[in-house]
């Protein structure tokens, strides 16, 4: 009989680092805060910024051990988690879109007079959260990582407490998110329920056997967890129907935190929907294809559209977020429907690069939509932003390049998350919705380009200069530098996502290089 | 030098519009300098292309190649390799040309933003020579999306009173044309992956894979057909051929002058171009099935007409131009789709006088409106009375817009309609009407906007074109008559090319001497060189 305590390794505590890390992190942020005057409460996101760096050191030395190691992957904890470069490059993407948010929030939340040490602090537990999913080869792990972010989440929503929209948002963010986690974990002990186990191998495995014995017919309750599961994980992506909190929350919520909800959970979500669905539930992929074919072809169609009309940025934003989603369900869908393992590494190849150009290209948007809030002016509404050129040139442009980067304009990072995604549903012979897809784009550029001909061709309503501080002039330029280079040089980040998914080259191309 | 004598060329206006950006934007004089330098600049390192280019006219292949295949993101295949052909040697010297000479007629019609305007149409002034370098599709697709930007911005900021509207229309028309060629482009691609075990872009390597999807069990003429029609969608739009075309009028009336000589001058050829560049190479079978050439053609020919006599009711003369636009670009794509190599070669010739001729149109409509800031044909009456030198540069460049003989216009229709003949007779006869037509409409403009007295008070104390508008035209007067009096050279330099791309497209066509026969018997010149023969046979 093994005890307890004989089970942990030593490598375990290392695998841990960067999230005991963030964790110190950010209880030290809660207590110095207290003793913090008003006027010096910037120093928590000063804090909260060394924390991800740290954190991302703590991330490097992982990757050096497993380097090191001359192996794929490292269990750790018994196994509910794995240590792979798909951990590591979602770990990295979170610090990198944690970090960029924080800078953004340092002089918003000064103006918005809620400048308080919790508020980093919440950001960084909910990076714990998102690192144990991403990390999580365990339900449970995964299921705990989510619950941590989430209700992180829900509370940095509503932070704005004098302001009622933050409050309705929250508070809808709360109950929608709380009922979905419920179905979710209803799903998860289905699973355990049919396979005995709550390892996502060992699921796999199971659900494998099961399905060699019944001939390919998936059985009733296998499906019907894969339905609750599925729910679970679209809600928390945001895909239609499971969208309707997205809207609200990302309006009513701080400026910074719609930002960093829009790239960084958005990517957790998105590693746990990979890990649930595409490596446990592999094995139903006949019954969650036509799902998500049917469930991207509903986000495409009704964000893109509701996208049209919506006159406030940050909502228009949160719907042209929405049908990013779609375009990244096609992903998943030419990974599960793909027969050859170079499409399916393609598909989720589209989804990992979609999800970096996303995060720098979008919280850049919402860098410059931040840095319009006034003392007086809210500053989300298309009027706001009306002649925004003459009032502050420069960020004029940086908008325009994040906003042609958000529809796909090539040579812009944005371009290249589309590319993939169109080029594994041609691989996967997906001809129809490829071409639903790309004519989606087109609808994205009509929306995108009203946000651009009221910052360029609209008199301006409001004469006043913008100011942004340092902080905010940071987070502006890494986004516009990572979707320029990312744009223009693909190449080492196409690489690095290769290098997360464990393929190198292709040995076609491989040929070529020499 | 020699080798990157391309680069050279591409990069220049970007030079200077990144040189613009530290320029403060009080200054106006100074960016306005050093815009005209730069587009100068432009003109002149492409100048050297000339005598170079001359000396291998003759010589198969694309000439002066950068670049090897793969070398920019060779995770995907995709590579930053230039080359050019006779065809698109003609198409970037037009560019340059008009690059300069837009630039160099925006000095006082632009008074706002004056910094911004040159940044963006320098900028765009990369994106469409890069169009016409790119010897890799993903590298022609990146130019061809990101030069829909800065057009889109000169149309929205310094456009007309309906300019969002025209600014979005354009912008969105042509991106679901090219998001659509996306696609087929990468169906090509794994097809070549499939078929050598190579990802790659590079057109060369796709010229070879991408015909025989017609005859491949797997696939079959269906698909090949599809295919060719999502590159259809991309360069009719562009084009514009005719249900297509819907765009252009707004666009063109409401750009500002010299984004409306950049758009006719030079966009509209983009479409053109693809169509020889790939739509042609890449479906051989499917253009010459006699139901697709039929519909071809059949939209060529309703343009033609279509656009004429849509162009003799306008009453504004920009709108005027720009349906005539449609008119002559029929002439164009009918010349691609007759495919023989005088057609070929005609469309491409026309498409350089198209260029010429109604790039200097809406010159001479963008001066007058400067001075009364109407373009309403009804307000003008009498002008050749106060601006004679204006009244005799407007009559040269109408009669070669219509095509009278000795001018441009007439070298490239009548090789388009030779060619034309050859094929189908009635085709060319209606193609004939658009001729006439467009002789009626510019007439009859002349006629009431220059002869009789003047009649509008306004219109007494207008001021003749100045040297520096009369420098813009002096170019355009001068390649007008080069072509229209000697277009051999330019024949040649099309032969090849031209001749190459019929033997891929109709194998076994008996074509090379027409395209002299047709050029000596335009210009009339006695010379008989003898026709060199290329090597037949794929790239």
């Amino acid at each position: 009989m093994v005890t307890v305590a004989q089970m942990f390794e030593r490598s375990d505590y290392l695998m841990s680092l960067p999230i005991l890390l963030l964790t110190i992190f950010a209880l030290g942020i809660l207590m110095m805060d207290l003793i913090l005057p008003t006027e010096m409460k910037w120093v928590n996101a000063v804090t909260a910024f060394m924390g991800v760096v740290f954190a991302t050191a703590g991330v490097l030395r992982i990757q050096w051990a497993l380097d090191n190691s001359r192996r794929v992957w490292m269990p750790a904890f018994v196994g509910s988690m794995v240590i792979d470069h798909f951990t590591l490059y979602f770990w990295y993407l979170f610090l990198a879109g944690t970090a960029v948010a924080i800078l953004m929030s340092v002089h918003y939340m000064d103006q918005e007079r809620e400048q308080h040490g919790e508020f980093y602090a919440l950001m960084l537990f909910s990076v714990v959260g998102m690192m144990c999913m991403a990390a999580g080869f365990d339900i449970v792990l995964i299921f705990i990582g989510l619950e941590l972010m989430a209700i992180s989440t829900y509370v940095l929503v509503g932070f704005l407490r004098r302001d009622r929209r933050s409050n309705e948002a929250a508070l809808k963010y709360l109950l929608l998110g709380a009922f979905s986690s419920g179905i979710f974990a209803y799903g998860l002990s289905l699973l355990y329920g049919l396979t005995g186990s709550t390892n996502l191998a060992i699921i796999r495995d199971r659900l494998t056997r099961d399905m060699a014995l019944t001939q390919n017919h998936a059985d009733p309750v296998a499906i019907l967890a894969l339905i609750t599961v599925a729910t679970g994980l679209l809600f928390k992506v945001a895909a239609v129907p499971f969208h309707q909190w997205a809207p609200d929350a990302y309006e009513g919520a701080p400026t910074s935190i719609t930002g960093f909800m829009s790239v960084a959970v958005k990517a957790a979500a998105w590693a746990m929907l990979i890990r649930v669905l595409g490596m446990g539930l592999y094995p139903l992929r006949t019954v969650w294809v036509p799902l998500l074919i049917f469930v991207s072809l509903a986000t495409m169609t009704a964000a893109n559209l509701a996208a049209l009309t919506q006159n406030n940025l940050k909502r228009l934003l949160a719907y042209s977020s929405i049908a990013h989603v779609g375009y990244m369900l096609l992903g998943a869908v030419a990974y599960g429907s793909a027969t050859e393992t170079a499409a399916m590494t393609d598909g989720v190849k589209g989804i990992l690069l979609y999800l970096l150009v996303y995060t720098f290209m979008n919280l850049g948007a919402f860098a410059v939509i931040t840095s319009l809030r006034r003392r007086d002016v809210i500053g989300d509404e298309i009027d706001d932003i009306a002649g925004l050129f003459s009032r502050a040139p420069t960020e004029a442009v940086l908008m325009l390049v994040f906003l042609l980067s958000l529809a796909g304009i090539p040579p812009l990072a944005g371009f290249w998350g589309k590319y993939f995604i169109f080029l594994s549903l041609i691989e996967t012979g997906h001809y129809v919705l490829a071409a639903v897809a790309v004519l989606y784009a087109v609808f994205g550029l009509y929306y995108y380009m009203r946000i651009a001909s009221a910052m360029f061709m609209r008199q301006a309503l409001d004469t006043e200069r913008i100011r942004a501080g340092g902080a905010m002039w940071g987070a502006l330029w890494v986004s516009l530098a990572a979707t320029l280079v990312i744009g223009v040089y693909p190449e080492p980040f196409i690489r690095l996502v290769n290098w997360s998914l464990n393929v190198s080259n292709n040995p076609a191309i491989a040929n070529l290089v020499r | 030098m020699q080798s990157h004598i391309l680069s050279i060329i591409l990069f220049t206006p970007l030079l200077g519009a990144i040189l613009l950006l530290f320029v403060p934007k009080e200054n106006k004089n100074a960016i306005r300098w050093i815009a005209n330098m730069f587009a100068l600049a432009g003109l002149l390192v492409s100048l050297p292309l000339v005598p170079w280019f001359w000396a291998e006219r003759f010589s198969p292949g694309f000439k002066f190649i950068e670049g090897t295949a793969n070398n920019w993101i060779p995770s995907i295949g995709a590579g930053y390799v230039l080359g050019i052909d006779g065809i698109s040697f003609l198409l970037i010297m037009l560019t340059t040309l008009l690059g300069w000479i837009s630039i160099l007629s925006s000095w006082t019609a632009i008074e706002t933003r004056v910094k911004e305007y040159y940044i963006w149409f320098l900028v765009l002034q990369t994106g469409m020579l890069g169009v016409f370098m790119a010897l890799d599709f993903f590298l022609f697709f990146v130019f061809w999306e990101a030069m829909l930007v800065p057009m889109y911005l000169l149309i929205g900021i310094w456009g007309g009173p309906r300019k969002l509207y025209a600014a979005i229309k354009f912008f969105l028309y042509t991106l679901l044309g090219s998001v659509a060629m996306l696609l087929a482009v990468l169906f090509l691609y794994f097809y070549n992956f499939h078929q050598t075990g190579t990802y790659t872009f590079s057109i060369p390597a796709l010229y070879q894979t991408a015909p025989k999807i017609f005859h491949d069990t797997a696939y079959g003429s269906g698909y090949a057909i599809l295919l060719f029609f999502a590159f259809f969608l991309a360069f009719a739009i562009k084009v514009p051929m005719f249900p297509f075309h819907t765009w252009l009028p707004d666009a063109h009336v409401e750009a500002p002058t010299a984004g409306s000589v950049i758009l006719a001058g030079v966009l509209l050829k983009m479409g053109t171009y693809g169509f020889i560049r790939f739509a042609l190479p890449f479906f051989p079978d499917v253009v010459m099935h006699p139901k697709v050439r039929a519909w071809m053609i059949a939209l060529s020919l309703i343009g033609i007409i279509y656009g004429a006599l849509v162009s003799l009711m306008q009453k504004d003369m920009k709108k005027l131009v720009a349906y005539s636009s449609v008119s002559h670009l029929g002439f164009c794509t009918l010349g691609i789709f007759a495919l023989n190599p005088a057609a070929i070669s005609g469309s491409v010739l026309q498409q350089v006088n198209h260029g010429i001729s109604t790039g200097a149109l809406f010159l001479i409509v963008g001066i007058l409106y400067e001075r009364r800031h109407t373009r309403e044909i009804a307000e003008y009456g009498g002008i050749s009375n106060v601006m004679p030198v204006y009244a005799t540069i407007t009559m040269i460049m109408f009669l070669s817009s219509m095509g009278l003989p000795l001018l441009n216009g007439f070298v490239g229709e009548f090789t388009i309609l030779q060619g034309t003949f050859m094929e189908n007779k009635v085709w060319a006869a209606l193609a004939v009407l658009g001729v006439i037509l467009a002789a009626a409409y510019l007439l009859w403009l002349y006629q009431r906007v220059f002869f009789g007295t003047v009649t509008n008070p306004k219109n007494e104390k207008l001021l003749d074109l100045n040297p520096r508008e009369i420098l813009t035209f002096a170019p355009l007067i001068v390649m007008a008559l080069w072509i229209g009096l000697y277009p051999k050279p330019f024949f040649q330099i099309l032969e090849q090319p031209v001749n190459q791309l019929v033997a891929t497209v109709r194998p076994g066509y008996p074509g090379t001497n027409s395209v002299n026969a047709s050029a000596q018997a335009a210009a009339a010149s006695p010379a008989k060189e003898a026709a060199m023969v290329p090597a037949k046979g794929k790239n």
